[in-house]
């Protein structure tokens, strides 16, 4: 049977996050079909159908789909259910927010979080913030998963040739109104893709003190990330905070500058494949984490990595 | 205005927690076991409400077995009115807890219904979802922020972009984030006062509602280790091992 990916977009663009999603749905079926539900969503459906591992395109346009609020969407999805073995969606907050209604609709279990797919009716997902491992195994006709973006890689974008087919947008009565999004435009690569991430904590001091980290994550052309002690004291917006209640990111190359390493935060970055701590308190735990741990003071350590990153350039150039 | 909070009693977040050595779950005996932290945020909104004038009564529900009465004390100790405990021994999926819900709420009529984003143990994130989707009712998922004026909600979820703003209308249901407040400490003479507060304990299966698991869980194990690292003894060696050992700058 074929399995439907919801897709993740901004109704211009596909968010990476289905690109991981579509990976985890190859591993349940050859027949793989993407959702979009959206607004004005020709060109992103005439771009997506390229998408090398997709047999068909299924798009819902409508005004009223630009924002994505689940009360619209979630029926739309469970209205297609029937033909599907498997409907997945990304472990992203529109993931989140979006499947449990399908699984009210259709009185389905949904399985939240996978990390891992072992055969079409057995998941593996992390439980108590990734420090327990759990594989569950379900009968129910139809799976509803979120996947975890960082646990799969992501698809080839081209190199496909999927059909496309229009459904029409049925309506639901809504009392919600969407007012708007507060977005903050950064020209660093996103939190959950990025190849580094540079992570700030309480270390920091204040909002000030992040400036000397954006430095260096742009020296590395790296995304910045922080904990939750760095985003409730105000020093960075809620966006980039790693970890249980916040982003799962799994970078190339994890720097934790002034962070303690609590579990919580442990659990949103400890699948990063290199892990630098820098925290002048030598029993931060951040440090049995670490590949690299530096005890020392970030406000002399970061200017200093900084230098060293320019003499390196200098030396390659 | 009547609240409904939720509230799950769940091994303290501070506890390293341990695999049992059949693999057939995690530790829950002899356990710190608390009020699941983004539930606190919910009870305190609840009483802030209520502190207000905007809510007439709260009431905390929980859904366990004899021992969760201590999370609905802990709520009543931090000024919620009255709580009820459907018990159970089982462990109910986030559709269940749902459907379970949904029996109190056609009883308790109330017209707010507030709950933590996730509950910190198997990490689900469903229920306030379900519930919303099976009552009909509004959705405000991952609030950090909440204005009710009359029967206008106006909230802010905290979204992996940023900040998304929605005004929706009562009743609602909503899941709140660990940024909606700071949940405060419960007094000596008000712990005292919750011990004479109603808690009401009703059995599961007086409710009519099919809780069957759908999910079997295999086994449980313990994440793969990270290899010990090495500390460096300055940045020059620091950046050097990053450059020519990792090759990840």
């Amino acid at each position: 049977m074929a399995v439907l990916v919801i897709a993740e977009h901004d109704n211009s663009n596909l968010k990476s996050s289905t690109l991981n999603t579509i990976t985890a749905a190859k591993k349940l079926s050859d027949d793989i079909h993407l959702f979009i539900l959206g607004s004005n969503t020709g060109e992103l459906a005439n771009k997506s159908k390229d998408i090398h591992l997709l047999s068909k395109v299924i798009k819902c346009d409508n005004e009223k789909l630009k924002n994505f609020l689940p009360e619209l969407s979630a029926p739309l999805i469970s209205n297609l259910a029937k033909n599907y073995s498997h409907i997945l969606a990304p472990a992203s907050t529109f993931g989140k927010n979006l499947l449990p209604r399908v699984s009210a609709l259709l009185d389905i279990t949904q399985i939240s979080d996978v990390i891992d797919i072992v055969s079409n009716d057995t998941f593996v997902r992390p439980i108590y913030a990734g420090n327990a491992i759990s594989q569950v195994q379900t009968n129910q006709k139809i799976n509803l998963l979120t996947i975890r973006p960082t646990s799969f890689e992501k698809s080839e974008d081209s190199g496909g040739d999927a059909s496309i087919e229009e459904i029409p947008f049925v309506d639901t009565d809504l009392k919600t109104i969407f007012i708007n999004r507060e977005v903050s435009k950064s020209d660093r690569p996103d939190l959950g893709n990025a190849r580094i991430v540079v992570s700030g904590g309480r270390g920091l001091e204040n909002s000030d003190n992040f400036k000397l980290l954006y430095e260096l994550a742009d020296k590395l052309n790296a995304a910045v990330g922080a904990s939750r002690a760095a985003v409730d004291s105000g020093y960075i917006g809620n966006e980039y905070q790693v970890g249980q209640t916040g982003k799962m990111v799994a970078p190339e190359l994890y720097i934790a500058v002034g962070i303690s390493g609590a579990i919580q935060h442990l659990a949103g970055m400890k699948e990063s494949k290199v892990i630098v701590a820098i925290n002048k308190d030598l029993e931060a735990p951040i440090f049995n984490v670490a590949d690299y741990g530096l005890s020392s003071d970030l406000f002399q350590a970061i200017p200093e990595i900084i230098k060293e990153l320019d003499l390196l350039n200098q030396i390659e150039t | 205005m009547k609240v409904l909070v939720a509230v799950k009693r769940v091994v303290d977040y501070k506890v390293q927690i341990r695999v049992k050595s059949d693999n057939s779950g995690v530790e829950t005996q002899n356990v710190k076991m608390s009020v699941n932290p983004p539930d606190e945020n919910a009870i305190e909104e609840a009483v802030k409400l209520k502190e207000q004038g905007l809510a007439s009564e709260t009431i905390a529900v929980s859904i366990g077995d004899e021992k969760s009465q201590d999370v609905l004390r802990t709520s009543m100790a931090m000024g919620i009115d009255k709580s009820i405990l459907v018990k159970t021994q089982n462990t109910l999926e986030p559709l269940a807890v749902a459907k379970t819900l949904m029996k109190l709420i056609e009883k308790e009529k109330p017209d707010l219904v507030l709950m933590g984003k996730q509950a910190i143990d198997d990490d689900s994130n469903q229920t306030g979802q379900i519930l919303s989707a099976l009552l009909k009712w509004p959705q405000g998922c991952f609030i950090s922020n909440l204005k009710i004026e009359g029967n206008k909600v106006s909230i802010s979820r905290e979204i992996d972009e940023g900040i998304e703003n929605l005004e929706t209308s009562l009743p609602a249901v909503l899941t709140c984030d660990l940024r909606l407040n700071t949940p405060r400490f419960a007094s000596l003479p008000n712990i005292m006062k919750a011990k004479k507060k109603p808690l009401d304990i009703i059995d599961i299966d007086s409710l009519g509602i099919d809780t069957t698991p759908r999910i079997k869980t295999l086994k449980v194990i313990e994440p793969p280790k990270r290899k010990a690292g090495v500390m460096v003894s300055d940045v020059k060696e620091l950046v050097k091992k990053l450059k020519y050992e990792a090759k990840v700058i």
